[in-house]
C-alpha cells in the first residue's frame, strides 16, 4: 500500500474546468460557428443488408439551398491497408466504407450519401429527395446464425485468419483466436468438480450524452480544419488523412469539450463526409448525428455468445478453465474478441486452460470500444461459475476467489505474467467492508460479488509548461479531457513544482499546438499523460537550476531540488514561485517540455459487492445497495477516481437488468432512442459506495493505475449472482430484464 | 538465454513446442531465428517485415512499441499476444 503523503495529490481541489461546464459556457463541438457555415445531413440506409443498384441525386442538387450533395462515389479509393492508430489499429478501406458506404449496406443507418445546405431542414429536405435503388439481401445479427456455413456473407472476400494462416472458403469470422496454457484436457479428467454453462449477452450501445457531432472547414490551399467531440484528435487526423488520401500535415483537428465516449469516440464517423461537402461546398459544413444516428450508425459493443467451463479440486483450488466465446464485431471486421480472450480467466490462477475466440462480422453497426471492452461478457461468464463451485463445493464465495486469486508471478492464459497488482488487497477491502459485514435480511432478497480487470495502457503522451511572469504554469496537453483529466493532470505537476493546482492553468490543446498524444482511452490519461507533465516539471527545474546558477553566482550542481519543489544552495532556498519570477525579471522565460511512451500495462483490478431485492410478480430487480472497489494504485484526485467508479458502475448496471438492442424481423433496430433504450436514471440506482484501494504502481512517479474501465466489468456478474442468491435462478443471459428473469424464474420452478 | 513463447495457434510449426530458449538482441532477430527454427513463422507473425498489426509483442510483461527492433535482454520472457484497445 501506498503510505507516502503529498501536498496535492490526494486532495480535492475545483477542476479548472467546472465554472464553464456548469454555466454553459463550454465549447462543444455543436456551439462552435463559423461565418457562412452550412448545415450537414446524412442520409442512411432503412435495410439491414442490402446491394446499393444506383444512386440518383439530381433532385437534390436542384434545390435551392443545397449547396452540395456527396456518396460513395466522392470518397478516394483506400487501399486495403492496415493502419496503426496508437491504441488499436484499423482497416482503412473498412473505415472509409463504414463513413460511407460503397457497393452494400451492411447495417441500418449505413450512410449512403451526405448533403450541405444552408440549414438543416434543408439539408434533410433534399436528402429525401435522393433516389437510392437497393437490392435487398438477407441480413444475420445473431453471432451463432452468422458463423453458419449457409449464412449470408457480409463481404464475399473476408476469410478467416488463425494468426496468420488464410482460410480457403470466405466466411463471417475474420479472426480465430486460440490460446493453451498448461494441458486443460488432463485438468479436467483429474478435477473434482466441474460446472459448465453457456451466457448470451446483448449489444448494448456507450450512451455518452453527446451526440457525435464534427465542423469542417477545408481550405482552398487544401489545408483542412476540423473541430470535433473526439477521444483523440491525433487518430482523428490521422484517420481523417488516411480516408480522405491527403496529408496529415494538412489536417488540423481542435478536440472541443466532450458529453462522453468510453471508446465510442476513437473513430471518425463524421470527419471525411464533413471535410468531401465542405470541400464541393467551398464553405464550412456543420454535422451533428441524432440520437437514432448514434444508436444505428456509431460503435455498440459487441453482443456474444459464450461457452465456458470450469474444473476444481474439492478444496476449491481451480485447475482447469476452458471457454469458447464468438463476439459480433459488427459489419466490419475487428470487434473485441482479442480482450474478451485475454481477460476471461483474468482475475484467477488457473494452472491449465484453453480459449477459443472468435470475431463474428454481422448486420449491426462496427462495433467499438466501450469502457474495458470485451472483459464485461466473459466476467459474466467466469464469475458466475466461480459462484457455482463455490456453492456446490460448500465453500464462501469471496473465500474462493482469495484462494485463487492472481497476484504478482500469476501467468495470464495468453502468456505473461502479472508484475505487482492488487487484486487480493481489493478482495480485503471487501471482506472489511462495512457493506460485507452488514448481513442482508428479508423474502427475494440476495447478496452477490464478482471480480474484475482491465489491462490499462501507456502509449504516447506529451506536455509543455510555460511559466509565466508570475510563476504560476500554462499547461499545454493533448489528451482530451472526459473525466476530469486536465485537474488530475495539472496536480501531478502542481506537486513536483510544490506549486498549488490553482496555479497550474490546463489547457487541452488542438493537433498544431500539442505535441503527439495517443487517445484518451485504456485508462491511460492520468497515468501517462500525468507522468508527462511530471517530466515537463522535471525539465523545467533542471532549466532552473542552471540558469539560477548564473543569479546565485555558484554551479548547478550546487542547487539541489526538494521533495516540495523548492531549490537550495548555500544555505538559501527558495520556492518556485519566487524563483520564476526573479528570473523572469533577469530576462529568462521558460518552457519545461516531455514526451512520455510508458510501455507498461497498469493492471487495473475490482471487486464489487450487490444486494437486490427481486419483485417475484414481475421480475423486477432493484438494486438495494452497491460497493464497487478499485486499486488506483494512487487516487490523484479522489473525488474523480470515485466518479470514474460510480460511473462505470452504474453503466454495468445498465448493462446487466435493462439495456439491449431490440431487432425486429428485418434485422433493424427498434428502440434507437432513449425512451425505448433504457438506461438507468439517478432513480434506478442507489448510491454507489466506493473504496479506494492504494497498492501503488512501481511504473509511475506517483504510483497511478488506471481506474476508467475496470469499473463496467463487474456488475453484471455480482448482479446475477445477487438475483442468484435471492431467487435460486441463475440467469446466463444479459439484459436480466423483468420479462427474462420473471421467465426464467417461472421455468425454475416448474423444473422444480 | 531467452525464453520466447511459441504462440498456441502456431505450435503446429513447432512441433507442440510451446516455448524455446536463444540468445536474441532484438525481437527481429528472434523472429529470424524462429523461423529457422519453424519454417513459416515470420509469415505468420509478420506484415512487410513488421510484426503484424494485429499483434503485440510482451517482453517481461511489458508491451513494446517499437517492435522489431525492441531489445531482448538475456533473460527475458518473450510474447506475441493480439493487439487491444480500450474505451
Amino acid at each position: 500500500m501506498t503510505t507516502t503523503q503529498y501536498r496535492v495529490i490526494g486532495s480535492r481541489p475545483v477542476r479548472h474546468d467546472g465554472a464553464d461546464k456548469v454555466t454553459g459556457k463550454a465549447i462543444y463541438t455543436a456551439d462552435t460557428k463559423l461565418p457562412g457555415m452550412l448545415a450537414g445531413f446524412v442520409l442512411r440506409s432503412p435495410h439491414a443488408h442490402a446491394r446499393v443498384v444506383s444512386i440518383d441525386t439530381s433532385q437534390a442538387e436542384a434545390m435551392p439551398g443545397v449547396h452540395a450533395v456527396i456518396t460513395g462515389a466522392d470518397f478516394p479509393n483506400v487501399e486495403d491497408k492496415v493502419a496503426d492508430l496508437g491504441e488499436g489499429s484499423v482497416n482503412l478501406s473498412y473505415l472509409s466504407s463504414n463513413c460511407m458506404a460503397q457497393q452494400k449496406v451492411l447495417y441500418r443507418g449505413h450512410a449512403v450519401a451526405a448533403v450541405a445546405a444552408t440549414d438543416v431542414h434543408i439539408a434533410e429536405e433534399a436528402a429525401k429527395k435522393i433516389q437510392v435503388e437497393y437490392e435487398v439481401l438477407e441480413s444475420v445479427t445473431w453471432v451463432l446464425d452468422a458463423m453458419k456455413e449457409d449464412a449470408p456473407l457480409l463481404h464475399d472476400d473476408l476469410v478467416t485468419d488463425s494468426m496468420g494462416a488464410k482460410a480457403e472458403q470466405p466466411s463471417n469470422v475474420p479472426v480465430h483466436l486460440h490460446f493453451e496454457k498448461g494441458d486443460a484436457a488432463a485438468a479436467f479428467e483429474e478435477a473434482d468438480l466441474i460446472v459448465e454453462r453457456e451466457f448470451r449477452t446483448a449489444t448494448v450501445h456507450q450512451g455518452y450524452i453527446e451526440p457525435h457531432a464534427v465542423v469542417a472547414d477545408y481550405n482552398e490551399d487544401g489545408r483542412l480544419r476540423i473541430w470535433t467531440a473526439t477521444q483523440g484528435s491525433f487518430t482523428c487526423r490521422q484517420q481523417t488523412a488516411e480516408v480522405l488520401q491527403i496529408p496529415l500535415g494538412n489536417v488540423l483537428v481542435t478536440p472541443c469539450e466532450i458529453g462522453g465516449g468510453f471508446g465510442g469516440k476513437i473513430t471518425v464517423y463524421l470527419e471525411p463526409t464533413a471535410a468531401l461537402l465542405s470541400k464541393k461546398s467551398g464553405r464550412p459544413v456543420r454535422i451533428a448525428m441524432t440520437r437514432a444516428d448514434v444508436f444505428e450508425a456509431s460503435g455498440p459493443t459487441p453482443g456474444s455468445f459464450m461457452r465456458v467451463k470450469l474444473g476444481a479440486k474439492s478444496d476449491g483450488t481451480i485447475t482447469a478453465g476452458e471457454a469458447w466465446l464468438a463476439y459480433d464485431a459488427g459489419a466490419y471486421p475487428g470487434g473485441m474478441i482479442g480482450p474478451g480472450c485475454m481477460c476471461v480467466f483474468s482475475c484467477y490462477d488457473i494452472e491449465h486452460a484453453v480459449v477459443d475466440g472468435y470475431d463474428v462480422c454481422l448486420n449491426k453497426p462496427k462495433t467499438s470500444a466501450y469502457r474495458a471492452p470485451g472483459a464485461t461478457q466473459v466476467a459474466f461468464a467466469t464469475e458466475q461459475l466461480v459462484d457455482e463451485l463455490a456453492q456446490k463445493l460448500g465453500m464462501c464465495e469471496l473465500e474462493i476467489r482469495e484462494k485463487n486469486a492472481v497476484k504478482e508471478g500469476s501467468r495470464r492464459v495468453d502468456g505473461p505474467v502479472y508484475p505487482p497488482i492488487g487484486l487480493l488487497e481489493c478482495l480485503d477491502a471487501l471482506k472489511q467492508s462495512d457493506h460485507w459485514n452488514t448481513p442482508l435480511s428479508g423474502p427475494n432478497r440476495g447478496r452477490g460479488i464478482a471480480a474484475g480487470f482491465w489491462f490499462g495502457c501507456g502509449l504516447k503522451s506529451s506536455a509543455a509548461c510555460t511559466v509565466n511572469s508570475d510563476g504560476t504554469i500554462n499547461l499545454l496537453e493533448g489528451s482530451t479531457d472526459i473525466g476530469g483529466s486536465r485537474t488530475s493532470i495539472a496536480m501531478q505537476l502542481a506537486e513536483v513544482l510544490g506549486l498549488e493546482a490553482e496555479d497550474i492553468n490546463p489547457q487541452v490543446g488542438d493537433t498544431d499546438t500539442a505535441g503527439y498524444t495517443d487517445v484518451t482511452g485504456g485508462s491511460r490519461v492520468t497515468f501517462a499523460t500525468g507522468m508527462a507533465a511530471y517530466e515537463a516539471g522535471r525539465d523545467l527545474q533542471q532549466q532552473m537550476r542552471t540558469l539560477a546558477a548564473d543569479l546565485w553566482d555558484c554551479s548547478a550542481d550546487d542547487i539541489s531540488v526538494g521533495e516540495d519543489g523548492s531549490f537550495s544552495a548555500g544555505g538559501k532556498t527558495v520556492g518556485f514561485k519566487e524563483l520564476a519570477v526573479e528570473l523572469f525579471a533577469a530576462g529568462e522565460h521558460l518552457v519545461g517540455r516531455a514526451t512520455v511512451s510508458p510501455e507498461c500495462p497498469t493492471n487495473g483490478f475490482g471487486a464489487q459487492i450487490a444486494d437486490v431485492e427481486v419483485d417475484p410478480e414481475t421480475g423486477k430487480v432493484t438494486v438495494l445497495r452497491y460497493t464497487t472497489i478499485q486499486d488506483a494504485g494512487k487516487a490523484i484526485h479522489p473525488s474523480y477516481v470515485e466518479g470514474q467508479l460510480q460511473g462505470g458502475t452504474v453503466q454495468g448496471i445498465g448493462w446487466a437488468l435493462n439495456e439491449e438492442y431490440f431487432y425486429q424481423d428485418d434485422d433493424t433496430m427498434a428502440n434507437a432512442s432513449f425512451l425505448d433504450y433504457r438506461m438507468p436514471t439517478m432513480l434506478d440506482v442507489p448510491m454507489i459506495d466506493t473504496i479506494i484501494v492504494e497498492t501503488g504502481n512501481p511504473d509511475h512517479p506517483y504510483g497511478v493505475r488506471g481506474v476508467g474501465e475496470t469499473p463496467i466489468v463487474p456488475p453484471p456478474a455480482a448482479l446475477a449472482n445477487a438475483i442468484y442468491n435471492a431467487t435460486d435462478t441463475r440467469m446466463t443471459e444479459l439484459p436480466m430484464s423483468p420479462p427474462k428473469l420473471w421467465k426464467a424464474m417461472q421455468a425454475n420452478q416448474t423444473s422444480e | 538465454m531467452a525464453t520466447v513463447f511459441i504462440p498456441a495457434q502456431l505450435r503446429e510449426l513447432s512441433g507442440g513446442l510451446q516455448s524455446v530458449e536463444l540468445e536474441a538482441r532484438n525481437v527481429r532477430d528472434a523472429v529470424e531465428q524462429l523461423d529457422v527454427m519453424f519454417p513459416g513463422l515470420k509469415e505468420r507473425i509478420c506484415t512487410d517485415g513488421n510484426i503484424s498489426p494485429s499483434l503485440q509483442v510482451s517482453i517481461d510483461s511489458v508491451i513494446t512499441s517499437r517492435g522489431m527492433i525492441a531489445k531482448i535482454q538475456p533473460h527475458s520472457e518473450v510474447h506475441f499476444i493480439p493487439a487491444i484497445g480500450g474505451g
